[in-house]
């Protein structure tokens, strides 16, 4: 098998998560915000009233830009598991490549056809199938997250394969397995649910800058009144999904959930940290404490783990290192066993080729009871399995926090806006105006915590990083990850600079 | 499910879609096309609002056929997709950067305080239109040239090249397809102009541009097609799999599938007789005749490559390393379960149409783009 060196697989990861937070800092927004012009059309066209159709087109010009510059940033996405991780396409492309196809087909095309008619249709085709435009599009933004959440949610925990060692890549033999993993279900919930959020904020945060300006009052104001209820039903679903996400997190990706907490040795009872410090000295094995300090909840961390209070939650060190007494096996012995795989598939293709049939069968055999552990074979040492605990727990922390953050506000702004109160209340208008880049903030840490937090694998226990990536030179992807940074920098500052002066202009100005 | 349908079909059944996506794409690059025309078709600012307007109702067509293109051939040959874009790796790329610029192009040409100007993004246009469309003609051009890539026993793949595919762009018959396909290109976009405008000063210039283009399109694509024809092509054993140098193995390809030879005939017939139509009788129905020519072609002409045996994508580092239909697919469950999902793509059809003829009932005029506030 082809392993790389450690620069190419930093500059493709580098690549990857710059080109991925990038992406994603436009996603959200459009998930949410169509909805919301969805919602915002719907009552024109119930009420007749012009005002709503004029509010709808304020917001779906601001949606255009941002959508724009998503879909530039999001073509890169689908090419780069083939230019950057070319032995991870062919490894795992017989089930990660569908959803992704489907996606294509079945709400890619959903959305962008229908997104001419939604920006330019307004006096070629009739109310009805301008407001079913607007609605497909929305549906289609989403049912395009659902596609990429599927495989996103496939490769934290992989189910509805097998591996096949003639072809040497693993094949779906489950389609509805995939489809409703549950870890891609709740991922789902997720993430769009993340998404109404933030365009909520985003809806709240322009409209508390006109307040403060004094400018578009009733504009201002009825759009806070749909923003907030939008905002606040979905952050209570955010909550509840993301205490599913919790549980699947502890079922399936326990190493993730311990660097989550910063939690290195294992316990029953364990709390959940409300807020805490941690000792940047610390080693995996040493006797230090990991945090400077801590305010943790009792118990919790067992509850939304196992749904117990008393359930033991292992550490980073019972996952490297073992613990017989929970059976857990340490990464050395599946690293053992990971070689013994990796080696009795090497044979059995030998043998095969060889013609020897009697080798081949006993090597296959070896092959298929360590088969599970292969993707252990290939790392160097037990302490590779240990993703960055400090990245991985402050960006789970400052997600929660934010998160919770976010449903006060909507309570503050929704309960001010309907007894008219919201203009007079200028410490929430900036409040609101100052939590909306906070909204960016949790989004790119809530990705940080799925993807930092599952390293060293690309596929959860199957397939590490180091083996997934091109066999491409280290500069050639130095190269194309400069490009990138500037490219994308410079269509980040144009749109900021078009988004601020449409906003300025406001809706009478600008459309 | 498709207990009598073996793998060997399904493969040919998504091929066979995968050159559709290809020829459907060439198509839709009529957008790409006339996005090189905006100065040449358009001398006053108007005129050149009119053309991005005009072309700003459609341009998601070839982007979303082309993250179709890629999509199914992720899911359906994955080791061709690992192989080609993570080996030309800096091919795959530049075809990229061209794309990704697209979309903010439009949005952002006039929008006030755009950071870079609206030139810029005319700039930007004009790169994805031109550099874009070429180097995706050669790429396609390496599926009967080859590339130089090396398979391993566990089908992990490496380039052997340090251009990483930029050596594509030594061969001269990648070049003079990537050239061609520019050309096609631009005829599809002055031929859906000429539909779609209602702009006399334009109208005046488009015969004459797509006469230029005609000409630089027509003498191309004989050479390149009697290239093809002629030229060495890949053969495989069917029971070993070896894979063999053949001398004429298009040709052999198409007189052993003569459905291919009178589909390709008919494209060709089609695309003429669409051309003449506008040139000689001034018709503007002549871009259905032109696109629906070219699909019937270059579907022909891509299909063609995965039939009789043939690998479709040869190795110049190791021949054995060479791409079939056969090595390179799906499993037999995934090609299934993605066939059954193929069956969606009427019904994708019937809305995009629904909506090319709800938008464009009337021919779009200057006055049209001044009086919609959402215009780019």
């Amino acid at each position: 098998m082809m392993e790389h060196s450690e620069l190419l697989i930093d500059w493709s990861r580098a690549q990857f998560a710059l080109t991925a937070l990038y992406h994603w800092l436009f996603v959200p927004l459009t998930l949410g915000l169509t909805f919301i012009v969805a919602i915002m059309e719907t009552i024109y066209v119930k009420t007749g009233d012009e005002w709503w159709k004029k509010t709808t087109k304020f917001w779906m010009g601001l949606l255009a830009i941002n959508f724009a510059i998503g879909l530039a940033t999001g073509i890169i996405m689908e090419f780069e598991f083939g230019t950057n991780w070319s032995n991870y396409s062919w490894i795992v492309g017989d089930i990660f490549g569908a959803p992704l196809a489907i996606e294509g087909l079945m709400a890619f095309f959903m959305e962008s056809t229908f997104f001419a008619v939604m920006f330019f249709g307004w006096n070629k085709v009739s109310k009805k199938m301008h407001l079913t435009s607007t609605w497909l599009v929305a549906i289609g933004s989403n049912l395009s997250a659902l596609w990429i959440l599927v495989a996103n949610g496939w490769m934290q925990h992989p189910v509805g394969m097998h591996f096949n060692p003639d072809t040497a890549r693993n094949e779906m033999e489950d389609f509805w397995a995939v489809f409703f993993n549950p870890n891609a279900v709740s991922k789902f919930l997720h993430t769009v649910s993340s998404g109404y959020v933030l365009a909520s904020l985003f809806v709240i945060g322009v409209s508390a800058w006109y307040l403060l300006k004094k400018r578009e009052v009733l504009f201002a104001k009825r759009s806070i009144i749909v923003a907030s209820s939008f905002g606040l039903l979905t952050s209570l679903f955010l909550l509840t999904s993301g205490d599913e996400s919790a549980f699947n997190v502890a079922q399936q990706q326990p190493m993730k959930l311990a660097a989550m907490e910063g939690l290195y040795k294992g316990e029953e009872r364990a709390g959940i940290i409300v807020i805490g410090l941690l000792d940047n000295t610390k080693v995996l094995g040493d006797e230090k404490a990991p945090f400077h300090f801590k305010v943790e909840i009792p118990n919790a961390l067992s509850f939304l783990g196992y749904h117990s209070l008393s359930a033991f939650v292992p550490g980073i060190h019972d996952l490297v290192y073992g613990n017989e007494k929970h059976e857990i096996m340490s990464v050395a012995q599946k690293m053992e066993k990971g070689k013994l795989a990796v080696e009795a598939l090497s044979d059995y293709k030998k043998y095969k080729k060889e013609n020897n049939s009697q080798k081949a069968k006993e090597a296959l055999v070896i092959f298929e009871q360590n088969q599970a552990y292969m993707g252990y074979g290939y790392l160097q040492k037990p302490e590779d399995a240990v993703p960055n605990v400090a990245l991985t727990f402050y960006s789970f922390h400052t997600m929660v926090g934010l998160g919770t953050w976010f449903l006060v506000l909507f309570i503050m702004t929704l309960y001010f806006a309907m007894i008219n109160e919201i203009e007079k209340k200028r410490w929430l208008l900036r409040l609101m105006l100052m939590t909306l880049p906070l909204g960016y903030v949790a989004q790119e840490a809530g990705w940080i915590v799925a993807e930092a937090g599952r390293q060293p694998w690309a596929i959860q226990d199957l397939l590490p990083v180091g083996m997934a990536a091109s066999n491409v030179a280290s500069t050639s992807v130095m190269i194309t990850f400069w490009l990138f940074a500037i490219l994308f920098t410079g269509l980040l500052i144009a749109e900021i600079k078009i988004m601020f002066t449409q906003i300025n202009l406001g809706p009478k100005g600008g459309h | 499910m498709f207990d009598s349908i073996t793998l060997y079909h399904l493969e040919l059944y998504w091929w066979f879609i995968v050159s559709l996506l290809g020829g459907l794409f060439v198509f839709m690059s009529f957008i790409q096309g006339g996005q090189t025309l905006l100065y040449t078709l358009g001398k006053t600012e108007d005129e050149r609002d009119l053309i991005i307007n005009s072309l700003g109702r459609k341009w998601e067509l070839s982007f979303t056929t082309l993250v179709m293109f890629g999509g199914a051939i992720f899911a359906a040959f994955p080791l061709f997709y690992s192989v080609s874009f993570g080996g030309a790796y800096f091919v795959w790329m530049a075809i990229l950067f061209c794309f990704i610029i697209q979309a903010v192009s439009y949005e952002y040409r006039k929008k006030p305080n755009n950071f870079f100007g609206h030139r810029f993004y005319e700039t930007l246009l004009f790169i994805n239109g031109s550099l874009g469309i070429f180097l995706i003609g050669v790429a396609l051009a390496t599926l009967y040239t080859g590339g130089n890539f090396m398979v391993n026993e566990m089908n992990l793949s490496h380039w052997t090249k340090s251009s990483y595919g930029l050596e594509a762009l030594l061969s001269p018959f990648n070049l003079a397809f990537g050239v061609m396909l520019l050309a096609l290109s631009r005829i599809l976009g002055v031929l859906y102009f000429y539909n779609n405008l209602d702009e006399e000063h334009i109208e005046l210039r488009i015969l004459q541009t797509l006469k230029n283009n005609s000409l630089i399109f027509l003498a191309l694509f004989l050479w390149v097609v009697g290239m093809m024809l002629f030229q060495e092509g890949y053969n495989y054993d069917e029971m070993t799999k070896v894979v063999n140098v053949e001398s004429m193995k298009i040709l052999h390809n198409f007189l052993a599938y003569p459905i291919l030879m009178l589909t390709l005939l008919m494209g060709v017939s089609m695309l003429l007789y669409g051309l003449y139509r506008a040139l000689n009788q001034k018709q503007k129905d002549a871009i259905w005749y032109v696109g629906i020519g070219t699909i019937l072609a270059i579907t022909t002409l891509l299909f063609v490559l995965g039939v009789n045996h043939t690998a479709f994508y040869p190795s110049l580092a190791d021949l054995q390393s060479s791409l079939t239909i056969e090595n390179s697919s799906g499993s037999y469950y995934t090609l299934s379960v993605m066939s059954v999902v193929s069956l969606l793509v009427p019904v994708v059809f019937g809305y995009i149409f629904m909506v090319w003829r709800s938008m464009d009932k009337t021919k779009m005029s200057i006055d049209e783009v001044k009086s919609d506030p959402h215009h780019y």
